[in-house]
C-alpha cells in the first residue's frame, strides 16, 4: 500500500509514450496513488510547459509540486521515495546491491541510446532502404539485449529476477511500438525464433498488474505514429517551402 | 596513479586520458581520495581486456573492481558512490536534489555533442552546421548557467555530482569560443566563473588538459583529420 502522508502525486504523460509507461508504472509498482494527466503533445498545455521548461516533454513527475523529469530519473525517483512500497515486500525496482545496480543502468541506457533511436528509425523512414538499414539495427540491439536477459535474469523470470525491475521497465514499454511496426511493417521485433528469451519475457511482462493496468494495445501506438508521420511530413514540407 | 592494484579488490580504470568520460571518472576517484590503477587504452588498437570487460561497446572509460566491469560514466559515478559509502558521495541525499542532479548531469552531455559539430564541422556547407551548432550550444550554456544560479558549483557549496560530469567539457570553453566565434563569459559570466573554478580544482587540473592545451589538440586534429584548419 502507497504510504500515507508521502504528498500529492501528479504525472503529466502520453498514453503510448514508452517514456511515460516506465513512469506509470513505476509508481503502479509501488502502490502510489497519482493524477494522471494525458497531454496534448501536438498542443502543449501551460503545466507541461511551466514543468519541463528545457525539454516540454513527457513524463514529468509531480510530487507536492515539485517537477521531476526524465523518465529513468523519476523510476529512480520512485525507487528511493517510497522504498518500502510495493506489491508484495517492498518491491524494489533497481536491486540493493552496487554492481548490479550499475548492470541495470548500463543495459537502460543502451535501450535508450541504441534500440529506441533504431526503432523510431524504422517509423520515421522514408525509403525502404533506410527503413531497412533501421530495422537491422534494431534487431542488432535485441540481439544484444536477448543476451542480456540470459545473463540479468539468472533463470527467473524478469530482468530484475523474481519481480519486474529496472531493465524491465525500461524494455517493457516499448512493447506496444514493437507490436505497433508488426502491424505497420510486418516486422517482429522479438519472436520465439530469433529470441525465445525475450518472446517469453515478453508474455509474462504483459500479464503483470502493472503492465495490464498501462501498457496501451498497439493499434493505439500505430494510431499515434500515423498522426506523427502526418506531423513529420507536414513539417518537412513547411521546412522545404522556406 | 598508484593503487592496490595486486589485490582482488582493487580499482583498475581502463582510461583513455583525453576522453571526457573517462575524465569524469579519474576526477570522481580524486574527488573520493580512492587509489587505482590506470591503464591508457588505444582505441585503434583494442587490448583484450577492453573488449571483453566492454564487449558491447568497447568504448573507455570501464572501471574494473575486484575484476568486474561497470561501464558508463554517470553508471561508473552511480557505483563509486554506493560501493564506497566511507567516501565523500557526489550525489546529495535528499531524493528530489538527486533526481534534479541526474537531469542536468544528462542534459550537460549536450555540450559535448554541439561542441563535437561545432569543433568538426567543414568548411564547404557555408558554415550552415557550425552556425546551428553554436547557436544551440549557447542554448545549452545558458540553461546550465540558470540552473547553476549563481551558486558556486552546481552541487551547492560542495563540488559534486553534476560538476564531475560537466567539468570535463568545461576544459574545452575556449575552444569552443575560438571556434564558434563567442564567449562564455558574455554569454554566462556564472557558468565562466564556475569554469574557471573547476579549473582551479585539484581533482579537475590533475585530470583535464588545461584550456590551451586543448585548442591545440583541436587545431592539430582538424590539421590532421579534416584538411584544413
Amino acid at each position: 500500500m502507497a504510504e500515507e502522508g508521502k504528498g500529492e502525486v501528479k504525472l503529466l504523460g502520453l498514453n503510448v509514450s514508452p517514456f511515460a509507461i516506465r513512469a506509470r508504472m513505476a509508481l503502479r509498482l509501488k502502490g502510489v496513488s497519482c493524477e494522471y494527466l494525458e497531454q496534448d503533445l501536438f498542443h502543449k498545455g501551460d503545466l507541461l510547459l511551466r514543468s519541463n521548461p528545457v525539454n516540454r516533454k513527457v513524463p514529468v513527475l509531480i510530487h507536492d509540486g515539485k517537477p521531476i523529469c526524465e523518465s529513468l530519473v523519476i523510476v529512480q525517483y520512485v525507487d528511493e521515495v517510497w522504498a518500502a512500497a510495493g506489491d508484495g515486500e517492498g518491491t524494489a525496482i533497481l536491486p540493493a546491491d552496487p554492481y548490479g545496480r550499475a548492470i541495470a543502468r548500463f543495459w537502460a541506457a543502451y535501450i535508450d541510446d541504441k534500440l529506441f533511436p533504431a526503432l523510431m528509425g524504422i517509423m520515421k523512414a522514408t525509403t525502404e532502404e533506410a527503413r531497412a538499414e533501421k530495422a537491422k539495427e534494431t534487431f542488432a540491439a535485441v540481439e544484444q539485449l536477448e543476451k542480456a536477459f540470459a545473463e540479468c535474469s539468472d533463470g527467473k523470470s524478469f530482468f530484475g529476477g523474481d519481480s519486474v525491475g529496472y531493465v524491465d521497465l525500461a524494455l517493457g514499454c516499448l512493447l506496444p511500438w514493437f507490436g505497433a511496426v508488426r502491424e505497420m511493417f510486418g516486422l517482429e521485433i522479438i519472436d520465439a525464433a530469433n529470441t525465445p528469451l525475450l518472446a517469453a519475457w515478453a508474455e509474462r511482462f504483459g500479464e503483470t498488474a502493472a503492465a495490464k493496468e498501462v501498457l496501451p494495445e498497439p493499434d493505439k501506438a500505430v494510431e499515434y505514429a500515423k498522426k506523427l508521420q502526418a506531423h513529420w511530413t507536414a513539417a518537412a514540407a513547411a521546412a522545404a517551402a522556406k | 596513479m598508484a593503487g592496490a592494484s595486486d589485490d582482488g579488490g582493487g580499482l583498475l580504470l581502463l582510461d583513455v586520458f583525453g576522453s571526457p568520460f573517462a575524465q569524469r571518472v579519474r576526477i570522481a576517484l580524486a574527488e573520493k581520495g580512492l587509489a587505482y590503477e590506470r591503464a591508457e587504452q588505444d582505441l585503434a588498437a583494442k587490448g583484450d581486456l577492453l573488449r571483453r570487460s566492454n564487449p558491447v561497446h568497447g568504448k573507455v572509460p570501464v572501471l574494473l573492481h575486484a575484476g568486474r566491469a561497470v561501464c558508463e560514466s554517470l553508471a561508473i559515478l552511480h557505483y563509486l558512490d554506493e560501493a564506497f559509502p566511507s567516501a565523500p558521495p557526489l550525489l546529495p541525499a535528499d531524493p528530489f536534489a538527486r533526481a534534479r542532479a541526474r537531469f542536468w548531469a544528462e542534459y550537460a552531455d549536450r555540450v559535448h555533442f554541439c561542441g563535437k559539430r561545432l569543433l568538426w564541422a567543414r568548411r564547404d556547407d557555408g558554415g550552415e552546421e557550425a552556425a546551428a551548432a553554436r547557436a544551440e550550444m549557447v542554448g545549452v550554456l545558458r540553461a546550465l548557467d540558470a540552473e547553476l544560479g549563481g551558486r558556486e558549483f552546481f552541487g551547492g557549496e560542495a563540488f559534486g555530482y553534476v560538476d564531475v560530469a560537466a567539468a570535463p567539457f568545461a576544459a574545452w570553453f575556449r575552444a569552443y569560443e575560438r571556434r564558434g566565434g563567442f564567449s562564455v563569459a558574455a554569454e554566462c559570466p556564472g557558468l565562466a566563473a564556475w569554469a574557471a573554478r573547476c579549473a582551479a580544482r585539484e581533482s579537475v587540473a590533475a585530470n583535464v588538459y588545461a584550456a590551451d592545451k586543448v585548442c591545440e589538440l583541436v587545431e592539430l586534429y582538424r590539421q590532421r583529420v579534416l584538411g584544413h584548419t
